[in-house]
């Protein structure tokens, strides 16, 4: 008998909203995160693309300042987001009146697709520049891509595993995965899972670019992130982190926790085709859609609404289309679309969690999000995206997915259900 | 070269910063781990902070005498001598 996997509490801050409601209301409403930068290191290294969607509330604004020198931003982000989802869930943490969990079934998944980029360039400027001794004794521990999974663990008191997926812009729904196993083999009861990245630096900013994989639109950021659009021309980098408190049924319904949706499947496949390019035969992407949707026992037909990965990169968005259309075929029609990227940017190994939050919200409210920017939808991807207005989705028992893909070739697909 | 006092309030600054302690809690009876609840980590940060505002030396070996903030201002006016 598989155990029925719920989620009791989300958290998330973005370049829409630094908590979930506010998110949720811009998302509904259509609101670019993306603006000119205003740090003098744009203009220093002469960067060829100025913008980016940077959070909306600074974490130094929510955590203490002594937490906050011993964290990288990446961490911080994750922590702001993770305490939110825990919070929401109705969760405490040992040493608060009335603790009532067992540490050991408690677990974290926190992905990200880079880790403490900062602070390791920070650090190496420190070593050149002002010599060893001044190198901080926290560096490692902030650099390292586990550092937020670990630093959620301790404030957590969650003892039953702390585990950390790199799988790039797949991060985020991989983490999910990991938790979803996690708590199927019985290894815990409670998992927070999420995804963080702070990437805005201008080191992955040049590399990005460099790789022709950002958006050169200077002059009109807000309208940069352009997902199906004939005049797409790369993705806006953005950061932030999304959180999500996932557990068994049993546990949720024994302490009355709110349901928000069921984790119903998910799936993780890997291309094996070129390091940054997917491939145009979608054939791995297409496999993740099945397999997720066999995970969770699903119909095709249970499906209406699809998260899609959409960066708004010219080669990107079209071997999603073809691995939805392979998969869906003509229930295709039946199924819509949300692009949220072309709110909040990319988030990297943030997005896929920021992106399954609103997919949660989604089935919640049954309501999907919209896409912005969408002026002269591309023919060869003719996909029901929501424009305009929010799209209601009815009152039916209905399976909502979430994907994700990252450069290496990994394609992860995470499947909800209503509750 | 700074006084005994100025030394204090100068170290009450760094533990500030690093640990988010008031300043007025920095005081020379305190001790630096039972007191002020500075882990090893933070207790490096804060000698290679003073060493910077006092143009001091404090080798590592050193750090472990230091039990108290009287013990760290001590040391940093000795060594300034």
């Amino acid at each position: 008998m598989t155990r029925r996997l719920v989620i009791t509490g989300l958290g998330a801050t973005t370049p829409i909203g630094g908590d979930v409601q506010t998110l949720w209301t811009n998302a509904l409403a259509g609101t670019p995160g993306a603006k000119t930068l205003e740090h003098d290191w744009v203009e220093k290294y002469q960067l060829p693309v100025t913008f980016a969607a940077e959070v909306a509330i600074e974490p130094a604004e929510v955590l203490a300042r002594p937490e906050t020198r011993r964290m990288d931003r990446s961490t911080q982000l994750g922590m702001v987001a993770a305490r939110q989802a825990w919070d929401d869930a109705g969760l405490s943490r040992p040493g608060d009146e009335g603790y009532d969990l067992d540490p050991e079934r408690v677990a974290v998944s926190f992905a990200t697709g880079i880790g403490g980029v900062w602070t390791l360039i920070d650090s190496w400027d420190t070593l050149r520049e002002r010599g060893p001794r001044r190198v901080m004794p926290m560096t490692v521990p902030m650099l390292m891509p586990n550092g937020a999974a670990g630093a959620i663990s301790l404030d957590l008191g969650a003892q039953g595993g702390a585990r950390t997926a790199v799988s790039a812009c797949a991060s985020g729904v991989e983490a999910l995965d990991v938790a979803l196993e996690m708590l199927r083999k019985g290894d815990a009861d409670v998992v927070l899972a999420g995804g963080t990245e702070a990437a805005i630096h201008p080191l992955p900013m040049a590399a990005f670019a460099s790789l022709q994989a950002l958006s050169k639109r200077n002059d009109d950021p807000a309208s940069a992130s352009r997902p199906y659009d004939l005049d797409r021309d790369g993705f806006v980098m953005g950061e932030g982190a999304g959180a999500l408190v996932v557990e068994t049924e049993e546990h949720a319904k024994a302490r009355g926790a709110t349901i928000y949706a069921e984790l119903a499947g998910s799936a993780i496949t890997s291309d094996a085709h070129h390091i940054t390019a997917p491939d145009p035969e979608a054939l791995g992407a297409s496999r993740a859609l099945r397999r997720a949707l066999e995970s969770a026992g699903a119909e095709l037909s249970d499906v209406t609404h699809v998260n899609a990965h959409a960066t708004s990169t010219p080669v990107g968005d079209k071997p999603e289309y073809a691995a939805l259309k392979s998969v869906f075929g003509d229930h295709l029609e039946n199924v819509c679309i949300s692009a949220t990227k072309s709110q909040t940017g990319h988030l990297l190994g943030a997005a896929g969690a920021v992106e399954s939050v609103l997919t949660v919200k989604a089935l919640h409210e049954r309501r999907a999000p919209v896409t912005i920017n969408l002026d002269n939808q591309d023919p060869e991807m003719p996909l029901d995206v929501v424009t305009g207005s929010p799209r209601d989705l009815g009152d039916k028992q209905q399976v909502a997915l979430c994907n994700s893909f990252g450069f290496g070739g990994h394609n992860a697909v995470a499947a909800f259900r209503t509750y | 070269m700074a006084d005994k006092n100025e030394i204090l309030a100068g170290l009450a600054e760094i533990v500030n910063e690093e640990t988010g302690l008031e300043v007025e809690e920095v005081q020379t009876d305190k001790s630096f781990t039972e007191d002020l609840d500075i882990d090893s980590i933070s207790m490096m940060t804060i000698v290679v902070n003073a060493e910077e505002k006092f143009d001091v030396k404090i080798p590592d070996e050193e750090v472990k005498n230091l039990a108290t903030v009287g013990d760290a201002v001590d040391f940093i006016a000795n060594a300034q001598g």
